[in-house]
């Protein structure tokens, strides 16, 4: 049924370490994302998970290691400079403004592309007002794609967790990115919850050709949507290939389930 | 004057070109349809039907929500002589098998993914299933079954074809007689296969005419489109009286923004069943039990001026000076904004029908001043057989016979019915269509009832349904369950009852709490419940159920008639009544006998004297899937008044 085109490598992490103080985070990381793929990293608590997205998106700076983006290699990445390459991402933790609307909140999402300055913008003249609602259609697709339309107006603390995270998907969506990396998009949800979540993630991915590098611990969610997955355990790489390939690998038997020594 | 459904389009778009004859609220913005771009909608997608080869007579299935290319396409199927046959749109996959196969429909138009799903899963039972045509293209990209295609590409076919051949739709539409098949609906039947009901251009808009002109409903009125377009209610509001007066029919951006929508559009003729306007009533509670001390004294106090002036005001009633003052103040403080929020400010006549209102839940309405009406109707009827004037809406009748209908009792207590608008005949189905339309011209309702010294008609129960208690101090007392239910549904804590006694020596009901309204006051009490199941059975709610039980008990024992049937015994279900499981029908009725079977256990325990009983049970969720809701439900017993007479 899924017969959409795998593309070319077009991220590419390069023997990443980070460690904080003594603390080592990561050791000698290297994966590899191909374009239009969802790939995913899966590690128990503590495993670093969070840590290499946040290498990925500038948040944190390795001491080693390069990150390829395009073609391009960088020793580490800038937030700002990520975005504005096409790297967009969600927040384990939610980092939505709780007190806006949900139109609001994923118009901030179209920041980076208003290109009228604030002094058009305070005054609603002509052209700032033009993009405003060019953006602004833009974001009533997003609306539309999450099927969150009874929720527009409703400020974002009202709404219920799952919803919440659905809005940070659709913030991030408003970048409209070439890589979409999610942070434990399902933490947190119920069944039904994680079951809708998962087909906006595939959606996402099909309907715009998204590449998708997700977070998650739950593995049965990871184990269906997901092309390759890579396992980190104690910040290192344990397992990385298909599902299946994954699922039986002795190492992530034993980090997942424990071994009697 | 037009007497078919796609040359009154033709019509409508000839003297009316630009006039919005649709809307449909699309990326926030409502994106209007007129009657010219409906028209040729209509004349392209026709003309790609053409091309598929549907001609005179073939039913082509129609499945999904109320959305205008769909009502186009509905009046596509008739421009080529064809039977639109709507289905549910939240039936389940193996449901819609019967309809397609009983129908030899060989293209089914579906809204979206989730509809071709279902066609895909069940399309090897129904090798005749040449072309499944879809609205919406999301999600469906990489699907490759044969005879896969959206309505862009159908219209695009269509447009090529009509470039080539113009008249090639106009001449069919000119060909077509008032007496030429339109529709058909099939009903959600109890037991057995479900039938078609088959109604002509004429049966559909004759009535649609005579409701028309009794309310003198025009083009300037606006409809909001939002219960499934395969009810004949919703398909009669929204396509057969939409096309006969020319209104506007809006049509909703998702199922969770109906309330949203409502308030936007302001309809100024609206339709529903009772359970909606329960549900908005009970929403307005909820939120009023949440307001300020203020607030709330406020709202009861007008309501209580609304319930002595405003029903005498609906119906032209003198009022007192004094009781005038204080009913325009409590219009201006509460009654004008709580229609507002409701979304009835401009709400010139309300209908409700389908089941009966409880007394109190109409005079709520009518008393704030909604001209909430009630009429009486059935699919095999094209709906309007009785309709309640302006003015002359008493909440236990259904209202007079309107233009052109006859009304008579058999025997049995059953109402017959003579009328323009009766069915053809059941599709496929001599027999079924014996039983009801009989040689003479009458046809059967199967409800029992009378007219009242009024001539208004009132609806007591079900022919069938009907039953008398057996044995105990009771013997022989009339038995009406739905009159029972409807009386226990109106408390805003209770979702659903099912009541029996039929054949029994006294009465014992099941109960379902009302989530939202029950966890609500459970909240403000402190509560703690862990799901529905466990709310149900907190001992604290089963004294809330049974304050309410021996309300309608001393309700009960105020009727001579039925007294007998006070309820002696009740329980609350550990789950919600829901059609996927087959509790409910998909017009949302309880289906008694089903429920007695399948809780065959809660029920014997009922009679027995026991006072808990376990009970596991199978659920369907939507997917399809199953899985096992287990609990162990209390039983309790309520208080019985002894019959009061009126005091000689």
């Amino acid at each position: 049924m899924n017969n959409r085109k795998i593309g070319d490598v077009i991220l590419d992490v390069n023997n990443i370490s980070l460690s904080f103080g003594g603390v080592k985070a990561l050791t000698d990381i290297s994966f590899d994302v191909r374009e239009h793929e969802v790939r995913a990293i899966i590690g128990p608590n503590g495993a670093g998970k969070s840590s290499m997205l946040n290498c990925i998106n500038g948040v944190y700076q390795p001491q080693d290691g390069t990150i390829s983006f395009r073609g391009q290699t960088f020793h580490h990445m800038n937030s700002h400079q990520v975005a504005t390459m096409g790297i967009a991402r969600t927040f384990q933790n939610l980092a939505l403004f709780k007190g806006m609307s949900v139109v609001e909140n994923i118009m901030t999402g179209r920041n980076l592309r208003i290109k009228s300055n604030l002094f058009l913008q305070a005054l609603r003249l002509g052209p700032a007002q033009r993009e405003e609602e060019a953006h602004r259609e833009f974001v009533e697709h997003i609306i539309d794609f999450l099927e969150i339309q009874a929720y527009r107006k409703t400020p974002v603390g009202l709404l219920p967790y799952g919803l919440q995270k659905r809005v940070d998907l659709g913030r991030a969506l408003a970048m409209e990115p070439q890589v979409l990396l999610l942070d434990e998009p399902m933490a947190g949800m119920n069944l039904e919850e994680k079951q809708d979540m998962s087909r906006f993630v595939l959606d996402v991915n099909d309907e715009f050709g998204t590449t998708i590098v997700l977070i998650e611990h739950d593995m049965g969610v990871v184990m269906d949507i997901s092309d390759r997955v890579v396992v980190l355990d104690y910040g290192k790489k344990i397992g990385d290939g298909t599902p299946d390939a994954v699922r039986n690998n002795e190492d992530v038997i034993r980090a997942y389930l424990g071994t009697s020594h | 004057m037009e007497q078919t459904f796609p040359a009154l389009v033709c019509a409508h778009s000839a003297k009316r070109p630009q006039a919005a004859a649709m809307r449909e609220k699309e990326f926030g913005i409502w994106q209007v349809t007129t009657w010219q771009m409906l028209e040729s909608q209509m004349m392209t997608l026709a003309a790609g039907l053409q091309g598929l080869g549907v001609k005179r007579g073939d039913h082509v299935v129609v499945i999904g929500a109320n959305r205008p290319r769909l009502y186009a396409s509905m009046l596509a199927i008739q421009a080529v002589g064809g039977i639109a046959v709507p289905l549910y749109q939240d039936a389940a996959a193996a449901e819609c098998v019967f309809p397609i196969q009983n129908a030899e429909v060989s293209v089914v138009i579906v809204e979206d993914q989730e509809q071709v799903d279902k066609m895909l899963e069940v399309r090897e039972q129904i090798p005749a299933l040449a072309h499944i045509l879809y609205h919406d293209p999301r999600g469906l990209r990489h699907y490759d079954a044969p005879g896969l295609g959206s309505l862009d590409d159908l219209q695009e076919s269509g447009r090529q074809a009509l470039a080539a051949n113009p008249s090639a739709v106009r001449s069919v539409i000119e060909s077509i007689q008032p007496d030429d098949v339109a529709a058909m609906f099939f009903t959600s039947g109890t037991t057995g296969n479900p039938k078609g009901v088959v109604h002509t251009h004429f049966t559909l808009l004759d009535r649609a005419r005579v409701g028309r002109d009794f309310d003198q409903l025009t083009h300037d009125d606006e409809v909001l489109a939002y219960l499934p377009p395969a009810w004949i209610g919703q398909n009669i509001f929204s396509f057969a009286q939409w096309l006969a007066t020319g209104y506007v029919v809006n049509c909703p951006e998702s199922a969770g923004t109906v309330q949203i929508d409502l308030r936007e559009v302001g309809p100024t003729y609206y339709f529903a069943p009772p359970r909606v306007f329960e549900g908005l009533l009970t929403s307005v509670m909820i939120r009023m039990e949440d307001a300020g001390t203020v607030k709330r004294g406020l709202f009861k106090f007008f309501m209580d001026v609304a319930k002595r002036v405003g029903t005498r005001k609906m119906d032209k009633q003198p009022t007192g000076l004094l009781d005038n003052l204080m009913y325009a103040v409590g219009n201006l403080l509460i009654y004008g904004p709580l229609r507002n929020t409701l979304g009835f400010s401009r709400l010139r006549v309300a209908y409700t029908a389908g089941e009966a209102i409880g007394p109190d839940l109409f005079t709520f309405y009518r008393s704030i001043g909604i001209n909430l009406k009630q009429l009486y109707g059935s699919t095999e009827t094209a709906v309007f057989v009785c309709l309640q004037p302006d003015h002359q809406a008493k909440p236990d009748t259904v209202g007079v016979p309107c233009e052109g209908v006859e009304i008579k009792l058999s025997d049995s207590g059953e109402i017959l019915v003579k009328s323009p608008g009766l069915l053809k005949a059941y599709y496929k189905n001599p027999e079924a269509t014996a039983e009801v339309l009989t040689a003479d011209g009458w046809y059967h309702t199967s409800d029992a009832g009378f007219l009242d010294n009024d001539g208004h008609l009132k609806i007591i129960d079900r022919v069938k349904d009907v039953g008398r208690l057996a044995g105990g101090s009771n013997d022989g007392a009339m038995f009406a369950p739905k009159y029972i239910e409807n009386k226990l549904k109106f408390f805003p804590v209770i979702k659903e009852a099912v009541a029996f006694g039929d054949g029994r020596d006294r009465v014992c009901v099941m109960l379902n709490i009302d989530f939202e309204a029950v966890g609500n006051w459970a909240e403000r009490r402190g509560m703690p419940y862990a799901g529905y199941t466990d709310l149900a059975q907190k001992p604290e709610v089963y004294e809330l159920m049974k304050d309410c039980l021996q309300q309608v008990n001393a309700d009960l024992s105020r009727d001579d008639k039925l007294s007998g049937s006070q309820i002696h015994r009740f329980l609350v279900l550990h789950k919600e009544l829901d059609a996927d499981d087959g509790e409910l029908t998909r017009t949302n009725k309880v289906r008694r006998g089903f429920i007695g079977d399948k809780y065959g256990v809660l029920l014997e325990a009922l009679y027995d004297g026991r006072t808990e009983q376990h009970i596991e049970t199978q659920v369907r969720f939507e997917d399809g899937r199953t899985g096992v809701v287990s609990a162990t439900l209390q039983i309790a017993d309520c208080k019985v008044f002894s019959p009061m007479h009126a005091a000689a």
